[in-house]
């Protein structure tokens, strides 16, 4: 589980969350919304202590992350921007992470999932946007751990991944998990979402099921929701 | 000590011919002043070994003074052991100790005055004031003797082997430690010093003082105070000495001061502070020396003219040559300098862009010493280049314009 | 844990194109030297001006381009359960020991072949390496640390370069004219003092006292004496290279703690 308590994160003068407060206690899928510079991305990074907030509490499992780092054994992440060292290959790259997380994994079936075999010996400055944002999306899935983080896990994914992307999310939802996801594909979010966090000016501006959203707005479709949440 | 015995046995057997007095403990004849007292003119002493005691002991008459093996005078520590007072005398072979010592006296282990054509060698003199002490003799030779002491102070120590007003003296194969000048010569002509070795002295390890047409050549001077010191003195050739690691502050390999027409052939300087320190010299040429590694190799200090450098290495000094004024009317044509970057296109062997061995660092070391420190940084560089192009603090006709690309063999 | 990273970050690092530039120009340049010059000793003097300007700019264009070019990966990282400074400690001990490696292999295969190690040359080309490859961690950390306190590239990139040229010029150039300036007061003591500040300064010194000892025992001031004349002043330049190598590693880390990323 997760829990959020007053977070308060500025950037200079531009405050990006303004005392923040959320708790996720099941597992499920959870989508961060909101328009660009909500501080989504923000939010994921203060959840993995990459961002350090000026006031408030992150609890992961019931225990504060502030300066520790072994609670990140439970969580797996997903980076928006896939770039890793030019001059390894993927198999060493996820060689490295294991490495790293030292736990069981199960990378060679989602190699195959994804169809990176060939690429395997491959260096990682040589791939393209696309089958990089794979080796990513491997790198995430390969452990099992309770909690997932994704910050637009379908760039540069051609349909048939994005597919498989889905089912990957929603084995992982079956099994429990907390799976917390940005993203602009809207489709997506219909398709997985049990649970919409929207972000604006700094606050939750909203905190619900699709149902709920489409209740509280009476819009129909999430695309129309959402532009009437901005409005 | 093989050649030493035979040597011995020669001089005995060339003696055989005059009378030779035996002077041992348990001889007749049991003090060197007994045997010096009852000797013939041209008779020769041998005295055996042990230990004698001999202090002020005039020698007044020819003869010839010879110790074997672990023979010892003692001069119980006043005054001289040996006074030497006629021409013609002889001392070998014998080992000196407790020679006096005195701040108003310059007692000697062996002195001579007005004593010509003597010979004083294989002695070994242990910690004297003054080693051999020569006034006014000429035509003598000073051979293969070892001469040392422990002395850490100038004022309170002699020199090893001291010539005053002599000529036509031979010097040679000598070796000096510990004292305060190694050699000294002063008002000294006609006289060669040859293949001695000074090292470790506190002041220099060879001193000319108003001496003329002297020469000294493949003596090694190391770690002296100062390696030599030449002044006020004409026509004295230097060949193939071997000046090294004479350290410290305002040390150098050679000090030339105030001399004229002399040659300076074939010498190598080596880890000196400085390699040559020249002072109001003048017509000196400097041919074919080695200048590696000292802190500079040749400094120049005011009212020097005509010198001339040619074919000379300089190699790897941290300045080549040092002037303290934008004055130069000497010549620097036709040297090797490692620091010489330019190019033979004509494979002459000939650099076609003349050297500039004065830098403009070097001007500001001689201003303010602490900026030492700075050498071979890259700003250091920047400023000497740009002096290099535009000479401004440093004498702009100060160039060797036939920078040897090789270094002379 | 660090060892890991520096593993895969150093085994990154050797196989790109930059190390093998890199090496391939001290390898030229140490042939090249031996090639012109016959004698080593040149050479070494040579080679001494060259590794003192370039190692730190190397270590520095390399860490502040490592660090910029890495940031994505850096996250990747950051995001697994390991300690910060485990990250940051690996990635620069993996830049700076390639670089090392490769001014230790480039110069020291030519030399090698040239006979060096038979020499009465070693210990002065020793000393050569020794502090290229001090300065090269120095400035690296150095680097990454200006990096850290910049999330912008070109600001980021400009201080360092910036911080190079002032360590390796426009210190000497403050220091010199300072101590023509003051010449009447007594110095010796300020001249030790501030060729400490400077790692380069320090670095060079070291080399000097092999290369020009006896140049630099001219000097009169008996602090200057006893820190030249002894083994003392090897030491001293030694201890305060390394604490040029902790002080902008403890910088970093620290640094790093607090950053948001």
């Amino acid at each position: 589980m997760i829990q959020l308590q007053h977070i308060t994160k500025r950037f200079g003068q531009l405050t990006v969350l303004d005392d923040i407060s959320f708790e996720i206690e099941n597992g499920g899928t959870f989508a961060v919304l909101g328009p660009n510079g909500s501080g989504k991305t923000t939010i994921l990074k203060i959840i993995l202590g990459m961002v350090l907030p000026q006031r408030g509490e992150v609890l992961v499992q019931d225990n504060k992350v502030r300066q520790t780092w072994d609670y990140r054994k439970q969580i797996s992440y997903l980076p928006q921007i896939a770039r890793f060292p030019d001059n390894l290959t993927v198999r060493e790259l996820i060689k490295m992470i294991k490495d790293l997380r030292n736990m069981p994994s199960r990378e060679d079936e989602l190699v195959e999932m994804l169809g990176l075999q060939k690429f395997m010996d491959k260096k990682l400055g040589n791939l393209s946007g696309g089958t990089r944002q794979k080796v990513n999306i491997v790198l995430t899935f390969m452990f099992d751990v309770p909690i997932l983080i994704l910050d637009e896990p379908t760039a540069g994914l051609d349909p048939v991944s994005l597919i498989r992307l889905k089912d990957l999310i929603e084995k992982e939802k079956a099994a429990g998990k907390i799976i917390l996801i940005t993203t602009h594909i809207l489709s997506l979010v219909e398709s997985l979402a049990d649970e919409i966090i929207f972000l604006l000016e700094g606050h939750i501006h909203f905190r619900g099921s699709l149902g709920a959203l489409s209740q509280k707005t009476g819009e129909k479709d999430l695309e129309h929701s959402i532009a009437a949440l901005l409005e | 000590m093989r050649l030493t015995t035979t040597f011995l046995l020669l001089l005995i057997a060339h003696l055989g011919t005059t009378g030779v007095l035996k002077v041992c403990p348990s001889c007749t004849i049991q003090t060197i002043a007994a045997a010096v007292r009852t000797a013939e003119p041209m008779d020769s002493i041998l005295v055996q070994k042990g230990v004698y005691t001999c202090s002020d002991l005039e020698v007044k008459k020819p003869v010839s003074l010879i110790g074997e093996e672990g023979a010892i005078l003692d001069g119980l520590g006043s005054g001289y052991v040996l006074k030497i007072l006629s021409d013609s005398v002889t001392v070998t072979g014998l080992k000196i100790i407790n020679s006096g010592r005195s701040y108003t006296k310059d007692f000697a282990a062996i002195y001579a005055f007005r004593a010509n054509h003597f010979t004083l060698s294989n002695l070994e003199i242990v910690n004297p004031f003054f080693g051999i002490l020569l006034e006014k003799s000429k035509n003598g030779i000073v051979r293969s003797n070892k001469i040392y002491g422990a002395s850490k102070r100038e004022d309170d120590s002699g020199n090893g082997i001291h010539l005053w007003h002599c000529s036509n003296t031979i010097v040679e194969n000598n070796e000096v430690y510990g004292l305060r000048d190694g050699i000294y010569l002063e008002f000294v002509d006609d006289s060669m010093v040859k293949n001695n070795y000074a090292h470790d002295n506190i002041r220099y390890g060879l001193h000319f003082m108003f001496s003329n047409r002297d020469e000294y050549l493949e003596n090694t001077f190391r770690n002296n105070g100062a390696g030599v010191a030449v002044m006020f003195s004409k026509f004295i050739v230097m060949k193939e000495n071997k000046f090294t690691h004479n350290w410290g502050t305002a040390s150098y390999g050679l000090l030339l001061k105030e001399i004229y027409d002399a040659e300076v052939v074939d010498n190598s300087f080596t880890e000196n502070t400085i390699g040559i320190f020249i002072d109001g010299s003048t017509r000196i040429n400097y041919l074919g020396n080695l200048f590696k590694q000292n802190g500079w190799a040749v400094k120049v200090s005011g009212g020097c003219y005509t010198n001339k450098f040619f074919k000379n290495n300089f190699i790897g000094n941290s300045f080549d040559v040092s002037y303290n004024s934008k004055m130069n009317d000497n010549s620097f044509n036709g040297n090797y300098w490692s620091d010489y970057t330019g190019y033979d296109l004509d494979k002459n062997g000939v650099g076609d862009v003349p050297y500039r061995p004065v830098k403009l660092f070097s001007y500001i070391v001689n201003n303010t010493p602490e900026t030492i420190i700075l050498l071979r940084s890259l700003f250091v560089d920047i400023i000497n280049f740009s002096e290099k192009v535009s000479p401004v603090f440093t004498p702009d006709d100060l160039i060797d314009n036939q920078p040897s690309i090789f270094v002379f063999q | 844990m660090i060892l890991k990273v520096l593993k895969y970050s150093f085994s990154d690092l050797i196989r790109s194109r930059w190390s093998y530039v890199y090496l391939a120009f001290y390898l030229v340049l140490g042939f090249v030297l031996l090639f012109l010059n016959d004698n080593l000793s040149k050479a070494v003097i040579t080679l001494m001006n060259i590794v003192v300007v370039l190692t730190p700019m190397i270590g520095t264009i390399f860490g502040i381009m490592y660090f910029y070019n890495s940031r994505e990966f850096t996250e990747l990282l950051l995001a697994q359960p390991i300690r910060r400074r485990t990250i940051f400690l690996g990635q620069y001990l993996g830049v700076a020991l390639s670089l090392s490696l490769s001014l230790v292999l480039g110069l020291g295969i030519p030399f090698t072949i040239y006979g060096i190690t038979q020499s009465s040359q070693i210990w002065d080309f020793a000393t050569l390496l020794i502090s290229g490859t001090f300065l090269t961690f120095i400035f690296t950390g150095l680097s990454i640390y200006i990096g850290l306190l910049n999330t912008n590239k070109i600001k980021g990139f400009g201080y360092a370069i910036l911080m190079w040229l002032f360590f390796a010029v426009i210190y000497d150039g403050i220091f010199l004219i300072s101590l023509v300036i003051f010449d009447d007061y007594p110095l010796d003591k300020f001249t030790l003092f501030a060729s400490f500040l400077n790692p380069i300064d320090l670095s060079r010194i070291m080399i000097l006292l092999k290369l020009d000892i006896s140049a630099l025992l001219g000097y009169t001031g008996a602090l200057f004496q006893k820190f030249f004349g002894t083994s003392q002043g090897l030491i001293v330049a030694f201890a305060m290279l390394l604490v040029w190598t902790i002080g902008p590693t403890i910088l970093m880390i620290r640094k790093s703690s607090r950053k948001d990323f």
